[in-house]
Formats: C-alpha cells, structure tokens, sequence
C-alpha cells in the first residue's frame, strides 16, 4: 500500500490532484479550512492508493509525498 | 520507497500563484532538472517580470531579478562573465514576447549558451487579465471584451517557430503542462534544454503552455480542457529545432 503525506497549510484546493486520481482516493475536505483558508485535499480511501503519484505530478504547489 | 518528493533545488516558500495556475508545475520541473543534472550550486536564474517576479523565492540557487523582458540580456552578461555557471531565465509571454522581443530575437541569433523557459498562458496575468500578443484570435480578455479582433489587433506571435527561422539557436520546443502526459514530455524538453547548457551546444528555449483561470475566467480543470481544445491546436507541440540531432543524421 502507498502512503501519502501532504502539507495541507500550503494547498490551495485547486482540486487537479482529485481529478487526476485514478483510483477516486483524493477529496477536498469540504468540511476544514487551512491557514490560507482554503479547502485542502485529503486522501478518503487511502487502501485504494497505488502510488502512481499521478497526483503529485499534477499538484502545483508540490504538496504531496508518495511513498510505496 | 519515496516515489515523488519537493525537489531540492526548490524552496519551502509557498508559492504565491492562484489555485490551479499551472507555474508551479514548471518551477518544479525547473527544480527537477537542476536537481538531476547536479548544478544546483552554480546555477544562476534570472527571474522577469510577470507573474513569476517573485520566482527568486522558490528557487534554491542564486536569482537575479531582470527589468521587464531583459532577462535574455542579464542572462548574457552573467554567462558570459561566469562561463562555468549555468544561466536560465524564467519568462512569461508578456515579458518575452513582447517587451523583450528584440532580447529574445537576438540572444538566440547570437546562439547565447543559455536557457530559456518560456511560459505562455495567452495573456497578462499579473496586470489583470490584458491581451498579450500570444491572445488567441477571438479570445475575451479585459482588453479585447468582444474577443480579439485581428483587423484591428493582428495575430499571435508564435514564438518557437519565429526563431527556427534564425541559424542560430540549438534547441527550441514547445510543450505542455494541461496532463500528466504533457508534463513528463515537458519534464524531458527542459532537462534537455539544461543539459545542452552544460555541454556547451549555445541557445536553447522551451515554451511551455500554461493556463490562467483567474483571468480566463474558469475553473482549474475547464482551463486545463481549455488548453487542449484551444491553444494546443494554434500552437502545435513539438520539436521546432534541434541542431546536434540534424547534424548526426
């Protein structure tokens, strides 16, 4: 299983990383607010995650580490 | 195992670009190439005016900071006074395109040993949202609110193939940032582009089509599908020059 960290202070919530996601395990969490004040990502079904790192390839603001 | 990290030669500082702005992808695989190619401690960026005007925070080597679209001519200055160090510019196509034609034209005429990463999103960004001269013919901008006009305005500059025509540039390519696909061709093109530097072959410049969708006026992901409906199709990907490869046929 792969594991994902993520500096949530940093996300902006642009939510490309969600939609590149094969394996539907990213989301925006709708219900926190980071200190930007955005609604940052989370990983909701993190078991599903095969560390193609399809996510950290698309994130902008290069907040996601994909370890395997 | 770590299968993707923040490179090193990128900064801890958070980026200042709107959600879904498309530079932090590029600054990243800047980041990547300086990284793989181990030229972190003589690489000199030069940083222009633009949006990316703040890109000497996020980068881990030294960075100048260029008047608007001289970043060519600093380049050619610091190259030539430290032959040894590496020497990139960081430009958007406001900076580049426009204010900084004659720069751009006659750096890579004079086949300057530099690297050029060129970022083109069609428009002004940081002003707000202005028509540029890489604005799409028909393209709604806070300038051309009917779309652009191109009996009144003209048409695009295409950049890439406007200096193949030159003899002397090495190496110039055109890609993009919209998919994963697109990103680890760009990632290719712009460690070749570093790569050439280090060996001496003379000017290379990589343009990347990036989005806005703050100023185009739609979501990150509409902006992404807008690319590849809209500006991949007026400017098309690929190689334009690459003189080393044409000489080894």
């Amino acid at each position: 299983m792969a594991k994902l960290t993520f500096k949530t202070d940093k996300c902006k919530g642009c939510g490309l990383c969600v939609d590149v996601c094969p394996k539907k395990v990213l989301a925006l969490a709708t219900e926190k607010i980071n200190i930007k004040g955005h609604h940052p990502v989370e990983a909701v079904n993190e078991s599903e995650c095969i560390g193609c790192a399809f996510c950290a390839t698309m994130c902008p603001d290069c907040i996601i580490k994909v370890e395997r | 195992m770590v299968v993707f990290d923040k490179p090193h030669a990128l900064s801890d500082m958070p980026m200042h670009y709107c959600p879904g702005c498309t530079h932090g992808i590029i600054h990243r695989l800047v980041a990547e190439a300086i990284d793989e190619l181990g030229i972190e401690g003589r690489t000199i960026g030069i940083a222009p005016v633009g949006c990316s005007v703040m890109a000497y925070d996020y980068f881990n080597c030294d960075m100048i900071e260029a008047a608007h679209g001289r970043a060519p001519a600093v380049a050619t200055g610091v190259k030539r006074a430290l032959p040894d160090s590496i020497v990139f510019t960081y430009q958007g196509d406001g900076d580049l395109a426009s204010i900084g034609t004659a720069e751009t034209v006659h750096s890579a005429a004079r086949n300057e040993n530099i690297t050029i990463i060129f970022v083109n999103n069609a428009i002004y960004g940081m002003t707000g949202g202005q028509m540029a001269p890489t604005t799409l013919p028909g393209q709604v901008t806070q300038t051309s609110p009917y779309g652009r006009d191109t009996n009144h305005c003209g048409f695009p500059v295409r950049v890439c193939e406007m200096l193949s025509t030159l003899d002397g540039p090495e190496y110039l390519e055109r890609v993009a940032v919209n998919n994963v696909k697109n990103i680890k061709n760009a990632k290719k093109a712009i460690k070749k582009a570093f790569q050439n530097q280090v060996e001496g072959k003379g000017f290379s410049l990589v343009e990347v089509i990036s989005s806005c969708p703050t100023n185009w006026g739609m979501t990150p992901q509409k902006a992404l599908k807008w690319i590849d409906d809209n500006m991949i199709p007026y400017y098309p990907l690929g190689v334009y020059k690459d003189r080393s490869a044409k000489e080894a046929e």
